[in-house]
């Protein structure tokens, strides 16, 4: 029963509720909301965000962190474009970008476990290092002439349905991240690095490779996401995906993830992810400005520990008053 | 017994000393190189741009370092600059004949309030500074962009005497970067001289250990926090009156030369260590760094790269540095 109560009142279970009624909400007051047109917008729109939070959550898990995911997205996109330009065939490039995400995760991957640096400041070193690097590589034009065939396929639907096929590598990841994450022994350990990385290292997890791994996964995917990016908006550019680091750490840590490690879910973290471009996209129908939702993004992001924290404080006075009551009869 | 335990701390002390050194002479050098270059970067004219370039950065670097020096982060300052910028440039140019000190007050108390709020939320909502600054972030942005609603305050709309007050000068010096002297002079004293600032360094380095000694952790985290909101406030006045045009985008991405120009300026991200003149000096290493290019005629894109190479060179010669103290620490007590 406990058990019960504790599972119903945790963060990532009410973000999921919460994200369902968003959503249901809506769809039944937000003219056009729920057409099929609009849910294969919202799945495009949520799609590099939901790609790069998969491994910045097992990040984040072992009380890491990686700002550098969006400038990741940006020099691969920008990297893309010069490749294009050049004459390679697209299947390589597609490739090559991938494997260049992965190799810019090897830096950061390199710098925090290698050298010991903290990985927030490093991050964000290579936050500034690897966006620039996409305007060394590309200045401010744009790369636009992709072949429809790649573009299409990015924006096309399966079938007749108003899944994006994009959506499919989407799921197949966040499955396999899923059950990383909660049903292997790996998982298990990037959760007791985040709850302390001492003990975890003396119980022989190592700590230091699985942390550096995690980082390389995590440029892979952004290097994925932005190839994807590039082909959905037809336009390889440095700036692309700039400030998309925020977004993703807000959604990772709206689903219940704490920044201190140790604690959170992927189902919630996808949550996260749905209501933020859920809200987004019906503010946006209802012709709310896009900027005044930062406001909600904010707020729930506060929220999102804030209230966890406050239910507890409570818990804990109830149970010191009835404590006391007991001891005084 | 005593020479004994001054000789390590000396040391010590030598090797923070050094740690500042190193950005002076990295910025010496780099003067001399594009002066060698082009002898115009040295011209009065050039030099005076770049002060006031750094000047907004400075100020708010100053409040970031003490905010990072507690063993925080203040992501928000960008937002708050926005608030204060696009909120004194509406007061200004609605009433036209306001004294500067009115404006500045103004920008400061904006700040400040914003400040206060990021500290409640840290310190007694328990929600760990990043989070509450990146959701501030979020907010203080949100509540700019509601506020202007697409509009933007234009230069023929602010009154004359506070769009001069960002050129002038008072004996050779312009007002701006005065400001910015002031301001980090003031908090470097607060912080080397005086027990709050003393008490900052003693939470960065062991926040338990703080508590326990009876320091009042609760008071100067929030007071961390509101000096860094207030001085981005500030920073906001300043930015209305150097650049005239405000809308709600006003300082987007600040954060980020922020906090890279206090880690450069030798602060350590997990707290208690550096000095407020460090970051802003590293505030002027970035800014000369970006002029440096365009009179080399290098392209400008390479600046944001080298920005993020010095971060973390700067980050990692900060380890060196730990790595050789808690070395020599270690043999000092294998000999006791």
């Amino acid at each position: 029963m406990s058990d019960l109560r504790r599972r119903v009142a945790s963060w990532d279970v009410l973000v999921v509720l919460l994200t369902v009624v968003v959503l249901v909400t809506a769809a039944g007051v937000v003219e056009n909301f729920g057409t099929s047109r609009n849910a294969t917008f919202l799945v495009l729109d949520l799609l590099p965000i939901a790609l790069v939070a998969l491994p910045m959550t097992l990040i984040i898990v072992t009380g890491e962190i990686d700002l550098s995911v969006a400038s990741t997205l940006g020099l691969c996109s920008a990297v893309m474009g010069l490749l294009w330009n050049n004459g390679l065939s697209l299947e390589s490039i597609i490739g090559i970008c991938v494997l260049l995400g992965a190799v810019l995760g090897v830096v950061n991957g390199f710098l925090v476990t290698a050298l010991g640096l903290p990985s927030l400041a490093v991050t964000i070193g290579t936050l500034a290092l690897y966006r620039g690097l996409a305007f060394v590589v590309l200045g401010d034009g744009a790369v636009a002439d992709f072949p429809l065939a790649f573009t299409g396929w990015v924006t096309g639907t399966i079938g007749g349905t108003p899944i994006p096929n994009v959506g499919i590598p989407l799921v197949v990841l966040a499955v396999l991240f899923g059950v990383a994450l909660h049903a292997t022994p790996f998982g298990r350990s990037l959760f007791a690095i985040g709850a302390n990385a001492q003990a975890a290292h003396f119980s022989g997890i190592r700590v230091a490779r699985t942390t550096f791994w995690l980082y390389v996964l995590s440029g892979a995917v952004a290097g994925l996401a932005g190839v994807l990016w590039t082909l959905r908006y037809s336009s390889a550019r440095a700036d692309n995906g700039a400030g998309l680091e925020l977004a993703v750490v807000a959604a990772v840590l709206l689903g219940g993830v704490s920044i201190f490690g140790g604690k959170g879910t992927l189902p919630g973290v996808l949550a996260g992810v749905v209501l933020l471009a859920a809200l987004q996209n019906a503010l946006r129908l209802e012709d709310v400005s896009g900027q005044a939702l930062n406001i909600v993004t904010g707020v729930l992001l506060v929220a999102s520990v804030l209230l966890p924290n406050i239910a507890t404080s409570i818990r804990t006075s109830w149970q010191r008053r009835r404590l006391r009551r007991a001891a005084a009869q | 017994m005593s020479s004994l335990a001054t000789a390590p701390a000396a040391a010590l002390q030598g090797l923070l000393r050094a740690r500042e050194l190193g950005i002076v002479l990295a910025l010496a050098a780099l003067v001399a190189y594009t002066a060698a270059g082009n002898p115009r970067f040295l011209s009065g004219q050039s030099i005076r741009d770049i002060l006031l370039n750094t000047a907004i950065l400075a100020v708010m670097a100053a409040g970031q370092a003490v905010v990072v020096i507690t063993r925080n982060i203040d992501l928000s300052v960008g937002s708050v600059l926005a608030v204060s910028a696009f909120g004194v440039a509406t007061l200004m140019s609605a009433n036209p004949s306001l004294p500067i000190v009115v404006a500045l007050l103004a920008g400061l108390a904006v700040g400040a309030a914003c400040g206060l709020l990021n500290g409640v939320l840290v310190r007694y909502g328990r929600v760990p500074a990043l989070v509450v600054t990146l959701g501030t972030l979020y907010i203080y942005r949100g509540v700019t962009y509601s506020w202007a609603g697409g509009q933007q305050v234009n230069a023929d709309e602010l009154p004359p005497h506070f769009l001069r007050f960002a050129n002038d000068s008072i004996l050779g010096v312009p007002w701006l970067v005065l400001i910015a002297v002031v301001v980090i002079g003031g908090v470097s004293l607060m912080m080397r001289n005086y027990r709050l600032g003393r008490e900052m360094y003693a939470m960065g380095s062991s926040p338990q250990a703080a508590e326990l000694a009876g320091i009042r952790v609760a008071r100067n985290t929030i007071g961390a926090f509101l000096l860094s909101g207030a001085l981005a406030g500030l920073a906001g006045v300043l930015f209305a009156a150097r650049f005239g045009t405000v809308d709600a985008a006003a300082g987007t991405g600040y954060e980020l030369n922020v906090v890279a120009a206090v880690v450069v300026g030798g602060v350590a991200v997990f707290g208690g260590s550096g000095t407020v003149w460090g970051a802003g000096l590293g505030a002027l290493l970035l800014t000369v760094i970006g002029s440096a290019l365009a009179v080399l005629d290098i392209n400008q894109f390479w600046q944001q790269a080298i920005v993020g190479a010095l971060i973390v060179l700067a980050i990692g010669a900060d380890r060196l540095v730990a790595v050789r103290i808690a070395g020599s620490l270690r043999k000092r007590d294998s000999h006791v």
